[in-house]
């Protein structure tokens, strides 16, 4: 463990990263979730491999800038001593209105953990159902009933006919998963930055990496197994996923349409983890003098590559040649659908489906796991450093409202609404609004010049000026035109609206748990931030207003 | 698969693995230093406070 004490109050327990690899190690593990291996295919197979160009625009004008300036940020804040994002806003942002956007950065990681520990559980159940024999899609939902499809029983066993059916007799094994989940989440998080997130990335980001390419190799090497339809290959199964035609319309009529740059878009932030307030919190533990852009940018490929490169060649080829065209272009962009609908149905057609399904939700449950651990992070870096409490204390702390936001997705599961008004506040609009407040912050309140400069320090490779403009200029614009367009769509929307949704019951529990979490730590960050203040009165910390214009304090031993 | 669809999956699999192997090599070429901060992560020395 690394845990070094320092002079500085605000963070009694100095830490850094242990290793190089191993900060780009829990970076990438962070980023690199569900939405590589399965939201990636399911949004990309929609357009064809014309959406590979909106997704490398989004990548190089949204995903990179971002990413660095939170970097930056981060490495910026933690230089001043500060490790969660409040105390960092602090500081970059020494104005009225600081603490609300503190509360928003840990309202987004600490929520979006809520009902992703519940979809981890998925995976979990799903891996060990394949470990031990039961194959989803290939029994009965009952004693003496009819084989259920995989759809039937992913449905089934999330509850998603009838709120509270989670906690039926059925849904043991399912709630048992749920809390080895939440316990391993937090044993990783109470063992700290070093012997948790930074031991448990080393192993389960390689080991994710070869599971991958095990399974990748399996469905390369497939040819045509279904003897009734030989026209069903790799090669074809590839094209839907690749061929530029891939949509209804041409390619180039495509790129006209905002929708496929507003689904790369965001593709690019679900999949990054930008916005999310992690990586700021992350990047915090660095060293003055450790390099910040190339790692950013190595986390940034590494995650790129699980996606494209493995990703994009596993799902959608598989889901092709046992299920067929019409699967495929049904899957309508459906992360759910395709991950525990489509997949179990093509793993009971498999050949050693059963060896390959376990792998495949072993590979999921690892790159969730590495994800969520990433989401409680900065919550526990802001309890240490802003209430002084001990880690374990910060996660006892913690545990109740993730507590509280998991059963609550837990018992309103009817058409997982409560998790779908969450992740829609949080993981689209919410990481959205943040990233959009983090350009502002790096652009105007820390400034471009300075931003660069600290990116730079300790960088090995040139960071050339134009990324300020980059940064500055062009991933505001960009993200303000789509949003306006997202806006626009939303407003006019006579179906899916989720302003009018608002109006009813499950969707506001939802919407409620989501503004008590931001009413909430928008408080403990006021509270922090008063007394932050009144330690620099007390000339026990330098004081954050002064921060920008302060060279910080040398590194820890 | 047509041959705009293999242009287009060699261009994205081959540039996103093409970044990856530049960042990777660079990192290597750091000098240990660099790559490894002067603290462990043995387990039991510093335990946290």
């Amino acid at each position: 463990m690394t845990d070094h004490n320092s002079a500085s109050p605000a963070a009694p327990h100095r830490q850094y990263w242990a290793t190089r690899l191993g900060v780009i190690l829990a970076v990438a593990g962070s980023a690199v979730g569900l939405g590589n291996f399965v939201r990636f295919p399911a949004q990309a197979v929609e357009y064809g491999g014309i959406f590979m160009i909106p997704y490398f625009v989004a990548f190089i004008l949204i995903g990179l800038p971002i990413v660095w300036s939170e970097w930056a940020m981060g490495r910026f804040g933690g230089m001043r001593g500060f490790n969660s994002a409040p105390g960092i806003f602090s500081i970059l942002y020494p104005r009225p209105g600081k603490s609300l956007i503190g509360g928003w950065s840990l309202m987004i990681p600490v929520g979006i953990y809520s009902y992703y520990v519940f979809i981890e559980a998925w995976c979990l159940a799903y891996a060990l159902k394949y470990l031990f024999g039961v194959m989803p899609g290939t029994v009965a939902l009952d004693e003496g009933g009819e084989t259920a499809s995989a759809a039937a029983y992913f449905l089934h066993m999330v509850g998603y006919g009838e709120n509270g059916q989670v906690f039926g007799v059925d849904g043991a094994f399912l709630l048992a998963c749920v809390a080895f989940c939440f316990a391993i989440n937090l044993v990783l998080i109470i063992r700290g930055l070093n012997r948790g997130i930074e031991w448990f990335c080393r192993w389960a980001m390689p080991l994710l990496v070869l599971v991958a390419l095990i399974v990748l190799v399996r469905v390369l090497t497939l040819g045509s197994p279904v003897a009734a339809a030989p026209e069903r290959n790799v090669l074809t199964g590839l094209g839907f996923m690749w061929n530029p035609d891939g949509g209804e319309e041409h390619w180039w009529r495509q790129l006209l349409n905002a929708q496929i740059w507003m689904a790369a878009t965001s593709q690019i932030f679900f999949s990054l983890s930008i916005g999310l307030g992690v990586i700021v919190c992350y990047a915090s533990y660095l060293r003055r003098r450790d390099d910040v852009a190339l790692s950013s940018t190595a986390a940034a490929a590494g995650n790129g590559f699980c996606e494209v490169a493995l990703g994009g060649l596993i799902v959608i080829p598989a889901i092709f040649i046992f299920l067929g065209a019409d699967q495929v272009q049904g899957l309508g962009g459906s992360t759910l659908g395709t991950g525990f609908m489509a997949l179990p149905s093509v793993f009971a057609e498999m050949p050693a489906g059963r060896v390959f399904g376990f792998l495949f939700f072993f590979l999921l449950f690892l790159a969730a796991v590495t994800s969520s651990i990433s989401m409680l992070q900065p919550g526990i870096a802001f309890l240490e450093e802003g209430l002084h409490l001990r880690r374990f204390q910060a996660a006892g702390i913690l545990a109740v409202p993730t507590l509280i936001g998991v059963l609550l997705v837990m018992w309103y599961s009817a058409n997982l609404v409560v998790l779908d008004t969450v992740d829609f506040w949080l993981a689209t609009f919410g990481i959205f609004m943040l990233a959009m407040t983090q350009l502002l912050i790096f652009t105007f309140s820390l400034g471009i010049r300075r931003g660069l400069a600290a990116l730079r320090e300790g960088s090995q490779v040139g960071i050339p000026s134009w990324v300020g403009v980059l940064i500055g200029v062009v991933a505001p614009l960009y993200l303000s035109v789509i949003f306006i367009t997202w806006l626009y769509q939303q407003i006019t929307a006579t179906e899916g609206n989720r302003f009018h949704a608002l109006a009813q019951g499950p969707v506001l529990v939802g919407f409620g748990f989501v503004l008590a979490l931001l009413i909430g730590f928008t408080l403990l960050s006021w509270i922090a931030n008063r007394r932050w203040r009144a330690q620099a009165a007390a000339g026990l910390i330098p004081d954050p207003r002064m921060a920008l214009v302060s060279e910080p304090e040398e590194d820890a031993p | 698969m047509t041959l705009a669809g293999w242009v287009v999956m060699i261009l994205s699999i081959g540039g996103m693995s093409a970044l990856l192997i530049i960042c990777l090599s660079l990192l290597l070429r750091a000098k240990p230093e660099r790559l490894h901060s002067p603290v462990d992560i043995h387990p039991d020395e510093h335990d946290p406070p």
